[in-house]
């Protein structure tokens, strides 16, 4: 689901030369006064990733502890999302669900987007035919259904937490790699590169100065939607079974552990699905929201 | 066009080449040794070195991959390391189930994403622009085990609307069939709801800002005319590479619905195969997929230049 995605969603975005990272910090605080939307979506994410982050200090128990003597209670007050069938309390484990989470989402994010960005760059610049191999290369890489590429990689390698991250990150790049290279085509056009190149500034030097930080707000974008996506497939791979294995305290094995009596003991379900669904959920309108602020073409769209 | 169609096969050669040789290193690099997996760990020295000649094992790489693509044509995908039976067979079973939820999924999804884009667009500035939007990312974010499990909680157990989840064939009982299959087909095409909506949307207020649009209210034709034959007929050409994406999304989601409707379709298939280690089954499986979504795309291509004058298909690109 994710890596598709998010390059498809972020595909419409056309160039602009309005460049964010430029004002630094008070750029960033004019774009959010400018833009609610904005600012309420980052205010959500923040929220998300300061109870997530805090997890250790909200917890109101140990994720691991287990306590045969209360196996599978009702939400009540003691457990506010009950306990699951080993006696654990299912919040303290959402709770560090959401930790994890946000190390997911980092890692994915630098392991896909350094590969990506850097092979757009070069690809989308010098042609040639190092860009008609890769090209060929993401052309196969998609013909793949994205999680069953995933799933039978990680069945060779090995289904653990740590390598089913390390394959999103690593199969993650194509997302980045197809809008940096579209955006570099029609960079590379500019009149401003055209200038540079005619002093005689290097092309490492046009491509990092030149042309990365004018490209750089569709790749935030995509930036938001892949970390959303990274944390979708990780759960859905460890609902199959084949990512984060038990006892870890991971949202989609909590769900596929919950799910075998889940008439019985349905909060066991619904805590890990709704953190799910709010972290994802978060990333994506944020880069949604973003998308609208940093191309006014595309406003409403 | 004859000449358009060739080159975009002779495009295809390199990724079927690609994801050939990625899949035969994939089953090479596994754990484990096919010839004990096959004739059991019990074998003299002797012995297994003639079995491992028997299965040409022993021969050099490149000769064992083009043994196995030569057999792939001739739709030979091994046999199953449990059931020893052959993988075409096993998987044969099993797709019917798979394709009637696909394509049912697939007709209800997209024609939903359709009516949701055009009603969206036509009113983006009343609160349906909005809303559809946050639908959309609403439903993208949710995760389809999630989305089915709560289908199964609410719809079959605390409100006792329908049974229990099963598969019942089409051939044994055509109603009951229909019936059992509701719930996992709104649960495969919710997972190809969110994309395609917001696609088909944004295509429909690009076409509403044209020229001919206002050529067409000028002339005095009903709003709904305006939108239908000339708004949403030219929205539609862009939306036709949906058609691939949702090849796509359909055999994600199928792995998913089907484990929790019990559908006893080519997807759990897949993952019981992966949990017991089966691989000619599941590089079999993930052949098929990857084999179907390319030539989805291809014929994505050649519709959308046959549907679109404008693209022209002798220059380069």
């Amino acid at each position: 689901m994710s890596a598709s995605d998010s390059s498809i969603l972020a595909q419409q975005i056309p160039l602009t030369g309005r460049d964010i990272t430029r004002g630094r910090l008070g750029g960033f605080l004019r774009l959010t006064r400018r833009y609610p939307r904005v600012f309420a979506c980052i205010a959500f994410l923040l929220l998300i990733w300061a109870v997530s982050l805090s997890a250790s200090l909200l917890a109101p128990y140990d994720p691991y502890a287990v306590n045969t003597h209360n196996l599978t209670a009702a939400p009540g007050w003691s457990h506010l999302l009950g306990t699951d069938e080993l006696g654990r309390d299912s919040l303290s484990r959402v709770l560090y669900g959401g930790r994890l989470s946000v190390v997911v989402a980092i890692v994915v994010v630098v392991l896909s987007s350094s590969i990506g960005i850097s092979l757009g760059l070069v690809t989308g610049f010098f042609g040639g035919w190092l860009d008609l191999l890769v090209g060929r290369w993401v052309d196969a890489q998609l013909a793949f259904p994205g999680l069953l590429l995933l799933l039978a990689v990680l069945s060779t390698f090995g289904q653990n937490l740590y390598n089913a991250v390390l394959v999103i990150g690593l199969l993650g790049w194509t997302s980045f790699y197809r809008l940096t290279r579209g955006q570099v085509l029609q960079a590379r056009e500019f009149e401003f590169v055209n200038a540079a190149r005619s002093i005689g500034v290097r092309n490492w030097r046009i491509m990092w100065r030149h042309i990365l930080p004018n490209i750089a707000n569709p790749i935030i974008v995509v930036t938001s939607l892949v970390a959303g996506g990274a944390i979708l497939t990780l759960s859905t791979i460890s609902f199959l079974g084949l990512g984060a294995q038990p006892p870890e305290a991971e949202w989609g094995s909590m769900f596929f552990k919950a799910l075998g009596d889940f008439r019985l003991h349905p909060w066991l379900i619904f805590g890990p699905g709704i953190a799910v669904f709010l972290t994802v959920f978060a990333y994506y309108i944020l880069g949604d929201a973003l998308r609208d602020a940093l191309d006014p073409r595309l406003r409403g769209r | 066009m004859t000449q358009y169609i060739i080159r975009r096969l002779l495009l295809m050669i390199p990724t079927v080449l690609i994801v050939t040789v990625v899949l035969f290193a994939l089953l090479r690099l596994t754990p484990g040794d096919p010839v004990r997996d096959q004739f059991g760990i019990d074998l003299t020295p002797q012995n297994y070195q003639a079995r491992k000649h028997q299965l040409g094992l022993d021969r050099p790489m490149p000769v064992q991959y083009v043994e196995w693509v030569r057999g792939l044509t001739r739709l030979d995908f091994g046999k199953s390391t449990r059931t020893h039976e052959p993988a075409r067979k096993v998987i044969f079973e099993r797709f019917p189930a798979t394709m009637e939820l696909a394509l049912l999924a697939f007709v209800v999804g997209l024609g939903i994403s359709i009516i949701l884009g055009t009603l969206s667009a036509i009113y983006n500035r009343t609160w349906l622009g909005p809303s559809v939007t946050v639908f959309g990312l609403a439903s993208v974010s949710i995760p389809g085990f999630f989305v089915a499990t709560l289908l199964v909680y609410f719809v079959t157990f605390k409100w006792r609307l329908m049974p229990s989840p099963r598969y019942i064939p089409f051939s044994t009982n055509p109603i009951d069939n229909l019936k059992y299959i509701i719930l996992p087909v709104i649960a495969l095409s919710h997972s190809a709801l969110g994309g395609p909506t917001r696609i088909i949307r944004s295509n429909v207020l690009e076409a509403l800002t044209q020229d001919y649009i206002r050529t067409a209210k000028s002339k005095g034709l009903s709003e709904f005319v305006v939108v239908v034959r000339h708004g949403l007929r030219n929205a539609m050409l862009p939306s036709v590479t949906l058609i691939g994406l949702g090849v796509a999304t359909l055999w994600e989601g199928a792995f998913i619905i089907e484990q929790i409707f019990n559908w006893p379709g080519v997807g759990r298939l897949a993952l019981t195969a992966l949990r017991g280690k089966d691989y000619p089954i599941v590089q079999a499986i993930v052949l098929m997929a990857a084999l179907s979504i390319s030539f989805a795309n291809l014929a994505v291509d050649i519709l959308y230049a046959k549907l679109d004058p404008r693209i022209s298909y002798v220059s380069k690109r």
